[in-house]
């Protein structure tokens, strides 16, 4: 049994779900950003598979993987200034605490 | 069954498990360093698929850069007992719904579709490939993600340490 | 010159609207310069309408010219002149007392602050009016009808400091409205059944529908602007109101301007009425109804101006009901010799009130005819003209009407006119003794007017002797052989013509033994009939009643859709306005603040799409997402 690009695409949609579920059923918040990247890995993993399989000589999804790499690292960066920036004011990482544009 | 599907089903093993791990750890330094295995799978399936220098960049920035990062995080928000500091909100169950649903979805359309594959060998190795490219096809998207990481990081010292003190 | 002006007809209103812009943007400070230019151009006006009276009388057969003002499918409007002997003679009847009139103006509004624009008023009157008479079709009759409208409300109201006079300018206006409403509701019918409002076209398009339904429904609407112009009963009420305004006015409106447009009316759509007989018994039996209910009135009014009022609604009310018993001819001829002695009799009442400063009560005058004998001679000259003895104006025209009465087969309009005759006579002759041959008033200073005042005077009693000769029946052509209705026809009976005369001179005789020589006692009468008196002193109660309605019906009606605009209309904008907000108060706490909750609609909402597009509908298989096959 050979792997084929299906293997590959199967395992980047279970890691992106994964991811998803981390970011809408975790309470705090930088669990949250972890899930982010979780799902961010799994785009990676497509790119990188649709190159190999659909057009290994052009390395355009190795450069876009790239771009997604350096995407993820700036969130990260950006998203743990918001919750250290939120934390000061509630003292708190809890998502559910960030409520202060309901109604 | 060959050498590398062996492999890919390990590493896949690994990826899902630890992801898995991540989600659902109680501790949030032990999701983080869960996460850094999955990173670290995640490498190797790059390293299944011919992607060396990608392979490389992802230890580089997810494992030395993003996880030291969230790490910190986790220091400087988490002052009290570590246990339980990974909790579920209220709605995981309308979430696992939701996800569930979605993956089922994902599969049909995976396993339904004919992707047009091309039974080709990858290049020995990338990183040449890829610089030209990223200086001469694609200079824009490379000037513009130079500049978002830029902001990014202007950004991220402002929020952090308020506008007011700095300008 | 007589060609030029029958061609040009369009210049003779177009001379006095010259001087109502002319006096408003320019002459306002300078008085006197106002009524210079206003009588200037009056009296262009004036030449050009006798120039055309001479080519009417050279050629009787229509001119007509016009201009297609607007036009647009299914509608074109056009401005024109129309003129035959019927206009031709109104031009100059109107051209003459408006100049006559504002003539007179220069001694009686003398010192009037309003000077300058009682003559731009008075311009524009004339305008509307000229503008009205010689109009080819509809709608350009309609818009001079209302600008006449106007121009009556400004100057009833001119000494708009009085309380009264603000009050009789609004109710002159808005009774207006009433007949005209009715009047427009005609024309837009004659326009959507016959696609055209040139009288020239409609005169030969309906006569082959006559008596059709509609028709007369047609000719009635059309009637109602007449109603309220020419103060027929029961839209009379604002014609003795307005004496209000200054006394030159009151002959214009009354003598040759405004009331006299709803006679003219009827005459110029003449076709329309005649093909609907039907129609014609209602103006007959309502010209009827009105000449005597206005009589009545007259006889127990004491204000000079009042008086005059009723007695120019009962000679409306004459004019009326000749035209509706088929008598064309005759209510124009009486249009024309009551122009020039209810504009002789106005103007006289205005020398009267002039001397007496302001005085208007006829019990306070009294001694007159020593004191202002030209007035005195040429009132009771009106008088006797009014009143219709030979030979004068009044004569001829209240003999030809009678006439038509009796020989088109209306013995109760015949009777009802020879009583208002008697009725005529008797009230005008009572003003007579009682102001100028009564007691003189010890306090009453009064001086006969200057020439400015008394020559129009002259001229108008001039023409009230001999402007009726030119209807003698015995002349070969008279004023029938150009105005007249399908034929013309020459007929006299001297049996109406003895019997009217004998019945005026005994209305005379009356109020001569009632009220100079006081062998009979006007107020044991008075006494006698006691409720009569007092019904007619307060005519009819004809303001009560409509004050009654007003205040319950039209109020009351207020009060209910006063109701309705607050509780339904208003109802509805605030309850949406309420049902927003609470929809609003309800559905803003599905913005929870809570980014997963955000989250987790996002996703659903894409599984949902990917569901309808992928599955649900099978021309977009899931296998349409590869990228080819």
């Amino acid at each position: 049994m050979t792997i084929t690009l299906n293997h590959y695409l199967l395992l980047a949609g279970m890691l992106f779900c994964i991811g998803l579920y981390g970011a809408l059923a975790k309470q705090n918040a930088i669990s949250i950003l972890m899930g982010i990247e979780l799902m961010l890995n799994a785009c990676v993993i497509n790119l990188v598979a649709f190159n190999r399989f659909m057009a290994p000589n052009h390395l355009v999804g190795h450069a876009f993987g790239l771009f997604v790499i350096a995407l993820a690292a700036a969130e990260v960066a950006v998203g743990l200034a918001l919750v250290l920036t939120v934390y000061r004011d509630l003292l708190s990482v809890n998502i559910q605490d960030f409520d202060w544009l309901k109604w | 069954m060959s050498v590398s599907a062996i492999v890919f089903w390990i590493i896949a093993a690994v990826i899902l498990g630890s992801a898995i791990s991540v989600v659902t750890a109680h501790n949030l330094v032990h999701a983080a360093f869960f996460m850094v295995l999955t990173f670290f799978g995640v490498s190797g399936l790059y390293v299944l698929l011919e992607a060396d220098f990608l392979a490389v960049v992802q230890i580089l920035i997810y494992v030395g850069a993003v996880a030291v990062l969230i790490v910190f995080g986790v220091m400087l928000t988490q002052r009290k007992e570590m246990a339980q500091t990974n909790a579920f909100s209220r709605h995981k169950w309308v979430a696992a719904f939701l996800v569930i649903l979605l993956q089922i979805l994902f599969g049909y359309a995976v396993t339904h579709t004919p992707w047009l594959v091309v039974d080709e060998a990858a290049p020995d190795t990338t990183v040449g490939l890829l610089g030209e490219m990223m200086l001469t096809e694609l200079v824009i998207p490379f000037e513009a993600v130079g500049i978002l990481l830029l902001v990014a990081v202007v950004g991220a010292i402002i929020l952090t340490k308020g506008a007011r003190r700095i300008l | 010159m007589i060609h030029f002006a029958v061609q040009n007809s369009w210049l003779i209103p177009l001379m006095p609207a010259i001087a109502f812009a002319i006096i408003v943007f320019f002459l306002r400070r300078t008085p006197q310069a106002s009524a210079f230019f206003s009588i200037s151009c009056i009296s262009v006006s004036f030449l050009l309408s006798l120039g055309v009276v001479a080519g009417v009388l050279m050629d009787p057969a229509a001119v007509e010219s016009s201009v297609t003002w607007f036009s647009m499918p299914g509608l074109t409007v056009e401005m024109g002149t129309l003129i035959d002997p019927i206009s031709g003679m109104m031009v100059f009847v109107v051209s003459l007392i408006a100049l006559l009139v504002q003539i007179y103006s220069v001694g009686y509004m003398e010192n009037d602050p309003g000077y300058s624009i009682y003559f731009a008023y008075q311009s524009l009157f004339a305008m509307s009016m000229l503008g009205l008479v010689i109009a080819n079709n509809f709608v350009q009759m309609f818009v001079f009808w209302e600008l006449v409208g106007l121009c009556s409300y400004l100057l009833i109201g001119f000494w708009f400091y009085k309380i009264s006079a603000r009050e009789a300018a609004k109710k002159a206006f808005v009774t207006n409205r009433v007949g005209d409403y009715g009047f427009l509701l005609g024309i837009l019918f004659l326009q959507i059944i016959f696609g055209t409002l040139n009288f020239t076209d409609l005169a030969q398009i309906i006569p082959t529908y006559a008596n059709v339904g509609l028709l007369t429904v047609i000719a009635l609407l059309v009637f109602t602007g007449p109603i309220g112009k020419s103060g027929q009963f029961p839209l009379h009420v604002w014609l003795p109101d307005a004496m209000e305004g200054p006394t030159p006015v009151s002959a214009l409106i009354h003598a040759a301007t405004m009331v006299v447009a709803g006679v003219y009316l009827i005459a110029r759509a003449f076709f329309l009425f005649a093909a609907v007989p039907t129609a014609l018994q209602v103006i007959a039996y309502v010209g009827g109804f009105t000449a005597l209910f206005a009589a009545t009135i007259a006889i127990t009014q004491n204000d000079i101006k009042r008086i005059l009022a009723y007695s120019t609604l009962s000679q409306l009310g004459y004019m009326v009901m000749a035209l509706g018993v088929g008598g064309l001819t005759a209510s124009m001829f009486h249009l024309m010799t009551h122009a020039f002695f209810k504009a002789l009799l106005f103007l006289g009442a205005g020398s009267v009130i002039h001397a007496l400063q302001g005085k208007q009560d006829i019990w306070e005058m009294g001694g007159l005819a020593r004191k202002m004998p030209i007035t005195t001679k040429t009132f009771i000259i009106g008088s006797l003209a009014l009143a219709g003895i030979f030979p004068l104006a009044g004569f001829w025209s209240k003999d030809e009407i009678l006439l038509a009465a009796q020989s088109n087969g209306f013995t109760g309009l015949y009777l009802i006119g020879s009583l208002v005759a008697f009725l005529t006579a008797f009230y005008m002759f009572r003003l007579v003794f009682v102001a100028f041959y009564g007691q003189a008033k010890p306090n009453n200073d009064p001086h006969e007017s200057p020439a400015v005042m008394t020559t129009p005077l002259i001229i108008l009693g001039l023409l009230s002797v001999v402007g009726g000769l030119v209807g003698m029946p015995w002349l070969s052509t008279n004023f029938g052989s150009y105005v007249y209705f399908g034929e013309a026809h020459h007929g006299y009976s001297l049996m109406i013509m003895v019997t009217s005369t004998v019945i005026a001179l005994m209305g005379i005789y009356l109020a001569y033994l009632m009220y100079y020589k006081k062998t009979i006692s006007a107020s044991a009468i008075a006494n006698r009939f006691k409720a009569i008196y007092t019904l007619l002193y307060n005519k009819y109660y004809i303001d009560e009643i409509y004050q009654w309605g007003i205040n319950h019906i039209v109020d009351g009606a207020g009060r209910v859709a006063y109701w309705i605009d607050l509780h339904v209309v208003d109802g509805v904008v605030n309850g949406l306005a309420k049902g927003t907000r609470q929809s609003g108060t309800i559905l803003r706490y599905l913005q929870t603040g809570q980014t997963q909750h955000y989250g987790m609609v996002l996703v659903a909402a894409v599984v949902v799409i990917i569901l309808l597009l992928g599955l649900l509908d099978p021309s977009l298989g899931i296998s349409a997402w590869g990228g080819g096959n």
